[in-house]
């Protein structure tokens, strides 16, 4: 067992600044309004920094600077960019244990996660995309003897990119690769839940990027979001939250007749066929984890296997076995190697969650495990704490149709296949889903069969780089994670040449 | 029957958020993150249409506030009162209350057979 110190604390491998002003043109710039918010650590609840409180004349600041630059970076050559991903990679890779605790710290998630895959994954993805932009080829279509068409790839410009707050710097890696690999200058906006970590990547980045090409505003919303959303001067917003904020993004979009990205969230379910207890060996222990898998992250995952569905036949055994498995689940300090389940992002998000179990319990949903906030004495009795729960209840309740994002698992059965697609289909989102199943044609149908963007077969929350990742229905617009993404942050430049020497005679 | 109510301490909310906002409309959130979120905006700043259901307008003082949520997410709340409370927070979407260090949030409760 290992529990780093805390930032601010002796021995820990990362400390905070007091203030954090935001990145524009490669230095700190202090907010034109000089207001700044102060930003808890959910772990204990207590303060440990202040970030700049932008407004649209930081983000027009942002704005300068990016177009400043998106030229000369539109014109690097892709073996330079993918340089500068790469040495991007490197330098995360060798300062992860630092950045690991310092996205703990924000986020409250555990740090077993963080070591293992917030910061691999974002390492990597910097690599996928040095890759991906190498290896890109415009087209050549012949339209005939003496007609030529050339495609080539253009970035878009300057575009826009708001960042949720569940995985504060993966979500921003995410987001950022493609765009730089692409040729496009960013003005990114942090979550104001989660201001700070990406401060400390910038940091740490800044004299690798040339000023201007990544550009990091803070703020609310309201206040530094939507001047940007709304701004004529972005040619692409790329957005991940929810429903509400993605409609109106795209409404400011569709005033400017610029593109969106957008990743809205589900309510994926996890489905689990009879076979999977034919017997109780290694693959049925992987498919107990594969139910448990709702816990991680706290829940805060736009592809939390939030609906369980068990086949009748093995429901009672299985949900038994889960259930155990749930309880087994370690919550603690997330500094501490051991914790399994750490805090939630915020006290608005630990009261969400609490009026969601209270809505489930009015409902009728039976309480199997957990259902109540978790108080972790000492410092931690200030942090944001819920305890794994498993609601056992129908597929109509609004627990079941709402991603409550938090460590929240509904359960239902089903009799059969045409039944479980029902329930699995029955839902306004379309992100992920899980299917377990011995058997490969029903995995593989099923898979097919669920209306959904990424679809685990026999695995659950896994997130490879080169697998595109997006939703179908409400839960948004575009793949992430995979080559697919280029298209979303380039233009198609066609040159149509014509290398006939004569006139077509028409006038 | 009334499907959306206020408390006190939103109501409260709402007055101040008023007075330098001008008039007010909810829309019901959905999805990830801050989804489940009733969103404020000023009146007409988010843009309701044939997708959307007015689940009713709160009265506070002299003034209205609607409250509207799509209406593929109300098939599946049409079936639960809503209370928009407050509580300390940060953040939700472009809503207007975040920098005020408060966030609106809704609680629920079953209709009844005579409210359904």
């Amino acid at each position: 067992m290992t529990k780093y110190a805390a930032p601010g604390q002796s021995g820990s491998v990362v400390t905070y600044r007091d203030r954090y002003d935001h990145f524009i043109g490669g230095e700190y710039v202090p907010p034109a309004k000089g207001e700044y918010f102060a930003n808890p650590t959910p772990v204990t609840g207590e303060e440990f920094t202040e970030i700049a409180r932008g407004t649209a004349e930081d983000v027009d600041r942002a704005l300068d600077a990016a177009h400043g630059a998106a030229r000369g970076w539109g014109k690097t050559s892709v073996a330079d960019r993918a340089n500068v991903l790469n040495k991007i990679a490197d330098r995360i890779e060798a300062n992860l244990e630092m950045l690991a605790v310092a996205e703990t710290w924000e986020n409250g998630k555990p740090i077993r996660e963080t070591l293992a895959a917030d910061l691999p994954l974002a390492v990597d993805h910097f690599r996928y995309f040095a890759g991906v932009i190498r290896a890109q080829e415009g087209g050549i279509s012949q339209i005939d003897e003496d007609l030529v068409a050339y495609h080539f790839q253009e970035p878009l410009g300057v575009v826009a990119q708001i960042i949720p707050w569940n995985f504060p710097l993966l979500m921003a890696v995410w987001k950022l690769a493609p765009a730089l690999a692409a040729g496009n200058a960013v003005v990114l906006k942090p979550a104001e839940q989660t201001p700070a970590s990406i401060h400390v990547l910038m940091e740490l980045i800044a004299d690798l990027l040339p000023p201007g090409v990544v550009n990091v505003v803070n703020g609310f919303g309201v206040e530094a979001g939507k001047p940007l959303a709304s701004s004529r001067r972005v040619a692409k917003v790329a957005f991940t939250g929810e429903t509400t904020t993605g409609r109106l993004i795209m409404q400011y979009a569709s005033e400017n007749i610029i593109p969106v990205t957008l990743e809205l969230g589900g309510k994926s379910p996890n489905v689990f066929f009879s076979d999977v207890a034919a017997e109780r060996d290694a693959f049925y222990d992987k498919a107990l984890e594969g139910f448990t898998m709702f816990a991680l992250n706290q829940g805060e995952v736009c592809t939390c296997p939030s609906r369980a569905l068990i086949q009748s036949s093995i429901y009672s055994d299985f949900l038994g076995d889960a259930v155990s498995r749930t309880q087994a689940v370690r919550q603690g300090h997330p500094l501490d190697t051991e914790t399994m389940i750490g805090a939630q992002a915020s006290n608005d998000q630990l009261e969400k969650i609490l009026s969601y179990i209270d809505i489930g319990k009015q409902e009728g949903a039976r309480v199997l495990t957990g259902g109540e906030r978790a108080d972790l004495g000492g410092e931690l009795s200030g942090g944001y704490y819920v305890q794994p729960t498993v609601f056992e209840g129908d597929n109509k309740m609004r627990i079941f149709q709402e991603e409550i994002f938090g460590p929240v698992v509904a359960v239902t059965s089903f009799s059969d296949y045409d039944d479980a697609l029902k329930t699995a289909n029955d839902t306004l989102y379309g992100l992920g889903a899980g299917v377990w199943s011995r058997d490969g044609s029903v995995a593989y149908r099923a898979g097919r069969d669920i209306q959904a963007g990424r679809v685990w077969v026999n695995n659950y929350h896994a997130y490879p780089a080169h697998a595109a990742f997006g939703g179908y229905k409400q839960s948004g617009i575009g793949r992430e994670n995979h080559r697919v993404m280029l298209d979303h942050y380039q233009q198609t430049k066609n040159l149509l040449v014509s290398y006939s020497p004569n006139a077509l005679g028409f006038f | 029957m009334p499907r959306v109510a206020l408390t006190p301490e939103a109501a409260d909310l709402l007055r101040r958020l008023r007075a330098s906002h001008g008039d007010l409309m909810f829309h019901q959130s959905g999805g990830c993150c801050d989804g489940s979120a009733p969103m404020c905006y000023p009146a007409g700043e988010f843009r309701t249409g044939a997708a959307d259901v007015h689940l009713g307008d709160l009265e506070v003082d002299s003034f209205v506030v609607p409250v509207w949520m799509s209406a593929a997410q109300f098939e599946y709340w049409s079936h639960t009162h809503l209370t928009i409370d407050v509580v300390p927070g940060r953040g939700s979407g472009f809503s207007l209350e975040a920098p005020l260090g408060m966030r609106f949030l809704v609680r629920s409760r079953l209709l009844n057979s005579e409210e359904l």
